[in-house]
């Protein structure tokens, strides 16, 4: 069965098309058929609402990508219409997530449902 | 609207974070960046404008860093925490509070980080990005580096004009 894979953005921020490419090749390493389901978070409002605390944010089956590698995000700024911030594996500040953790997360889903009788 | 190459840049002062106004003074040339606390993008170009900071200081060179984000709708850009920030980390250059904006809006900046070098008149010379990858320190603020060593030698920068590239400004509703 195919992952469910989301990718919410905003348009304040330019990293969405860097994220969309480095999650599809993310995708096509791990072996994951199937797209990206795209959904726009226009409105603070909606932001509280999706707990949209940056731009991008990526879930794997419902589960935010970063809280799926077990380890809490960077930015502990409340739900809003924000860039989200990032670390490389490097340490390195950035807007995108480290395309390792991507294919760590996806792994890690798949290995789960799997497991899953 | 932007300031357009070769137009008087807006007179301003602003407060640091210690509460002291702080103006483009007349220096060999002025940088001012547009920046914040939280975004991505701007944290990731910061030591570069830092060290551009420093490696320029003796040279007539003052840098102008300044946060107008709405600090309502995002804490993390209050004064308290650009304070916070300040004390924190080593700050070679200051951090001004554009707390109602105006000066964002005189300069027309539109991202975080937006850079905009002035000449000794005042004149904006470059706006812009730091240089051409956010992911790549080595870079080193090189455009920003060019366009001063071109303002400092009293030419024009060879690249005037470049697309800022960060968080979009958070501006009041």
């Amino acid at each position: 069965m195919t992952p469910r894979i989301e990718l919410l953005w905003w348009e304040g921020c330019p990293s969405t098309e860097r994220a969309l490419a480095e999650l599809r090749a993310a995708m096509a390493d791990a072996g994951v058929d199937g797209d990206v389901a795209l959904r726009e978070i226009r409105t603070d409002e909606q932001a509280v609402a999706e707990g949209f605390t940056g731009s991008p944010t990526i879930l794997v089956d419902g589960v935010e990508l970063m809280a799926l590698l077990g380890r809490a995000p960077d930015d502990d700024e409340p739900a809003a219409l924000n860039c989200r911030i990032y670390r490389r594996r490097d340490g390195r500040i950035a807007p995108t997530p480290d395309p390792l953790d991507l294919r760590e997360a996806l792994d890690l889903t798949a290995a789960a449902r799997t497991a899953t009788p | 609207m932007s300031l357009s190459i070769g137009e008087a840049a807006p007179a301003f002062a602003l407060p640091d974070t210690a509460g002291t106004p702080r103006s483009p003074d007349g220096e060999a040339a002025t940088v001012v960046v547009f920046t914040c606390n939280h975004c991505p993008y701007a944290l990731a170009w910061q030591d570069r404008i830092a060290d551009v900071a420093r490696d320029y200081a003796d040279r007539g060179v003052l840098l102008l860093a300044i946060n107008a984000n709405d600090a309502d709708r995002y804490p993390r850009d209050s004064l308290e925490a650009m304070q916070s920030r300040v004390a924190g980390e080593a700050w070679p250059m200051p951090y001004l509070h554009d707390a109602t904006q105006e000066v964002a809006r005189a300069y027309g900046a539109k991202t975080t980080p937006d850079v905009f070098v002035l000449d000794a008149g005042g004149r904006l010379r470059y706006r812009g990005a730091p240089d051409a990858d956010y992911d790549d320190p080595g870079q080193r603020a090189a455009w920003l580096r060019d366009a001063l060593d071109a303002v400092l030698a009293g030419e024009a920068p060879a690249r005037a004009q470049t697309n800022p590239v960060g968080c979009s400004i958070k501006w009041k509703s």
